[in-house]
């Protein structure tokens, strides 16, 4: 499973994007894999604020239920209504139609880059 | 514990979990398209994780009658019971499914996470009569093939008459040369069919299944879809709806405790003298997608009045389905409650069981 390199990720398996001020986030395809195959997601807001490490969303596969967690503070700008109504696709395409929302950054904890997601992976 | 079949799960690129101490494939790839697999076409299962446990000689049906809830003894040769083993207190210690294969001689299977106490009960109760009991797990392989077109695929690769093969039967055929007992048996509410071969044998018959499934659409299955699949079609799960301290009558299981039968079985006193229970098993489903799971609250109204034992979102109907215990109060259907999901209150509604039936 290829680890994309020019993205940033969490220890709660989120991955993301930052372009200026904004920063798009996903689930990892390690993350997919591990909760089968994703059946509801659901999302935080636009407009509502959220804090880094805290959960913000639910994501449901056959066999269990996660939480999303933010992984930086900010307000929500965005989400992918697309992925609300073909949760599928944080399975089949997990870094491009399957990314979750947009949050525009007021603060950033430091993340891993995509060597120490790997090396988290590989932990067992 | 890894079942002869491991190698070829691994091969197939399986993600593994673990169950009872096994290491099964909870799915291959995708475990909706593997549950869609068997509704529409065939799914493959790996099931050698459960207890296999022989019983013969001239008493081994008085020793099952009186070590099980159900009549054994009434079973004719070449059928199979789903039947019970309860506890003094009328626990239930597992569901199990038992098959005739002779006038002396019995197959019990049991539940891989129960077989072991399964296998030291059957010995403890057979004392005293005129029977051997053999705990054959280890080199019993267990091969399931689940939908309907496991009849045209197993057909194609065994001699035995399959019209002639009823529902809850077994005969012992051969399959790819192999010996086989073909039960017509399983656990997802499709017709299908489980095969019992040696362990050693186990890694050719699935071989020999999969290459007459390819056309038939077989695809290889996990635990996750066998679950879902036994969910639709109501049926109960040890250790989620059954338990050594609920009552069969609770579990809507009163069919399979024969009180008619001659003689004492283990749990008689108790299953006689128990009141009727105060709550019972019943069927939930709910709108959204967000489903019910395993110990959370149902509520009526502000009143906590029971727990959810199973519940997913059903890939074949595509909203929530649950079962709970409630009170009998409440267990009429259409009665509407609540599921406390994960702190918001969804509405359910009480449904007659099975949510899926084959047509």
């Amino acid at each position: 499973m290829t680890i994309p390199q020019h993205l940033r990720y969490t220890k709660e398996h989120e991955w993301i994007s930052v372009d200026g001020d904004v920063a798009t986030v996903g689930i990892t395809a390690f993350a997919a894999e591990a909760l089968g195959d994703v059946v509801f997601v659901e999302l935080p807001e636009a407009g509502s604020e959220v804090s880094a490490g805290t959960p913000c969303g639910e994501i449901e596969s056959t066999k269990s239920v996660s939480e999303i967690y933010a992984p930086v503070d900010g307000e929500i700008t965005e989400v992918n209504q697309a992925v609300i109504d073909t949760p599928e696709s944080v399975n089949s395409d997990p870094y491009e139609q399957g990314w979750l929302f947009k949050v525009r950054v007021e603060s950033m904890p430091e993340l891993m880059d995509a060597a120490a997601y790997t090396a988290l992976t590989q932990e067992g | 514990m890894k079942t002869p079949l491991h190698d070829v799960h691994s091969g197939l690129g399986a993600s593994f979990t673990d169950f009872a101490g096994w290491d099964m494939p909870v799915r291959y790839s995708s475990d909706l398209a593997e549950h869609r697999a068997v509704r529409e076409a065939a799914g493959l299962f790996d099931l050698s994780h459960m207890g296999e446990i022989e019983l013969s000689g001239p008493q081994a049906a008085d020793a099952l009658d009186y070590a099980l809830s159900g009549k054994l003894s009434a079973v004719a040769v070449g059928r199979a019971r789903y039947t019970m083993m309860c506890n003094e207190r009328g626990g239930v210690v597992d569901d199990l499914v038992v098959y005739r294969l002779g006038e002396e001689r019995y197959l019990v299977v049991a539940n891989a996470g129960n077989a072991a106490e399964v296998s030291a009960e059957l010995v403890r109760r057979a004392e005293g009569f005129d029977t051997t009991v053999d705990d054959r797990s280890a080199e019993v392989a267990l091969i399931a093939v689940q939908g309907p077109t496991s009849a045209a695929i197993v057909g194609a690769v065994s001699d035995a008459d399959l019209s002639a093969l009823k529902y809850y039967a077994s005969v012992p055929t051969t399959v790819g040369g192999r010996e086989v007992l073909l039960a017509r048996t399983g656990y997802t509410g499709e017709d299908g069919f489980e095969l019992f071969v040696a362990a050693d044998d186990a890694a050719a018959v699935w071989q020999v299944l999969t290459e007459a499934g390819e056309g038939h659409g077989i695809v290889p299955c996990g635990l996750a879809c066998r679950d879902t699949l036994r969910l639709e079609a109501g049926m109960p799960l040890y250790g989620n709806e059954l338990s050594a301290d609920g009552s069969p009558f609770a579990a809507n299981l009163g069919r399979v405790v024969k009180f008619d039968k001659e003689g004492d079985f283990v749990g008689r006193a108790a299953l006689e003298n128990q009141p009727a229970p105060e709550t019972v098993l019943v069927g939930l489903t709910g709108g959204g997608r967000r489903a019910p799971r395993h110990g959370y609250r149902v509520l009526q109204g502000d009143d906590e009045v029971g727990e959810i034992t199973s519940g997913a979102l059903s890939p074949t109907l595509g909203h929530p389905i649950a079962m709970a215990y409630v009170p009998v109060r409440c267990s009429e259907p259409g009665t509407t409650l609540s599921a406390d999901i994960r702190g918001r209150l969804e509405p359910v509604e009480v449904v007659a069981l099975p949510f899926y039936q084959r047509r």
